[in-house]
């Protein structure tokens, strides 16, 4: 089982819509059963992976969970290292305030690419 | 005279060579990540393919854990066209031959229907489908695997 002496430096990448696929909700999953482990986490959303964070979902049709009603659960498993691609954001027109988490890191490419660098571990989604 | 006068040079570079060679050799230890159904998509072949590469190439692999639709990876009852590779074959054949482990999600199984003998009891199923050398077991073996290996490789999104 876990190796507690080690402690790794695992980003998340969060890139597909939510609902449409699984993926979204599996990642989350994965990042909040990582957070027991004792391991510095960080997550990032990109490509349509930013579709998750808006404010407004609903999803009372579609018998799924709102996103925008589970991401703030992720600061309650000290998930705080939160990253949003600013180009993502762009592409798709969506602005800051539409976002549901308010202590996000929004980031630029290369700013994506120096946080890649950093990791032991990338996990995408 | 020539070629005598070049000969330390030669010698250096043989030596630069071997060496070269024995920096390949260095180990490392892998795992996979595998996110979609055998058949559906080349990533599940791909990723059976890079396992077999890696093993072959004198690298370890720590752990396969099977997230998503993966699962029906394991599932015993699968059964492609005889000209076609049955992936749960091949990978328990592997698991076998090198001591792999190959891990199944367990909430991504059970709700698609893929379930071991122990789960199918506590769920009063009639019936249990989990091939023999796949295990199901919880997200932390991902993690685990993330944080054990060199290297963590993703097939599938």
């Amino acid at each position: 089982m876990m190796n507690k002496i080690l402690s790794k430096k695992l980003l998340f990448i969060s890139r597909h819509a939510p609902y449409g696929s699984s993926l979204a909700k599996d990642a989350l999953d994965a990042v909040l059963a990582a957070s027991a482990y004792d391991q510095q986490l960080s997550l990032l959303f990109m490509d349509d992976g930013v579709f998750q964070l808006l404010k407004n979902q609903y999803t009372d049709q579609i018998a799924q969970k709102s996103f925008a009603a589970i991401l703030p659960v992720l600061q309650l498993y000290d998930v705080n290292l939160i990253y949003v691609h600013r180009e993502s954001l762009e592409k798709r027109q969506i602005t800051i305030n539409e976002l549901v988490l308010d202590s996000v890191q929004i980031i630029d490419s290369a700013a994506v690419s120096s946080l890649l660098a950093q990791q032991d571990q990338l996990l995408s989604f | 005279m020539v070629p005598f006068l070049f000969l330390p040079h030669r010698l250096h570079c043989i030596c630069s060579i071997i060496r070269f060679r024995y920096e390949l050799r260095i180990t490392m230890i892998f795992s996979l990540a595998i996110y979609t159904a055998p058949y559906s998509s080349q990533a599940s072949h791909s990723a059976y393919r890079f396992a077999l590469a890696l093993l072959e190439n004198g690298h370890s692999l720590y752990r396969v854990f099977f997230y998503h639709d993966a699962v029906h990876t394991a599932s015993s009852l699968t059964t492609p066209q005889q000209d076609e590779i049955n992936f749960t074959h091949e990978w328990q054949a592997l698991a076998k031959k090198y001591g792999i482990d190959l891990v199944v999600c367990i909430a991504a199984a059970l709700k698609r229907g893929l379930i071991n003998q122990q789960e199918s009891i506590r769920y009063d199923k009639t019936t249990f489908n989990l091939a023999e050398g796949f295990q199901i077991s919880g997200l932390g073996q991902l993690v685990d695997a993330a944080v054990v290996s060199d290297r963590l490789i993703t097939f599938g999104n």
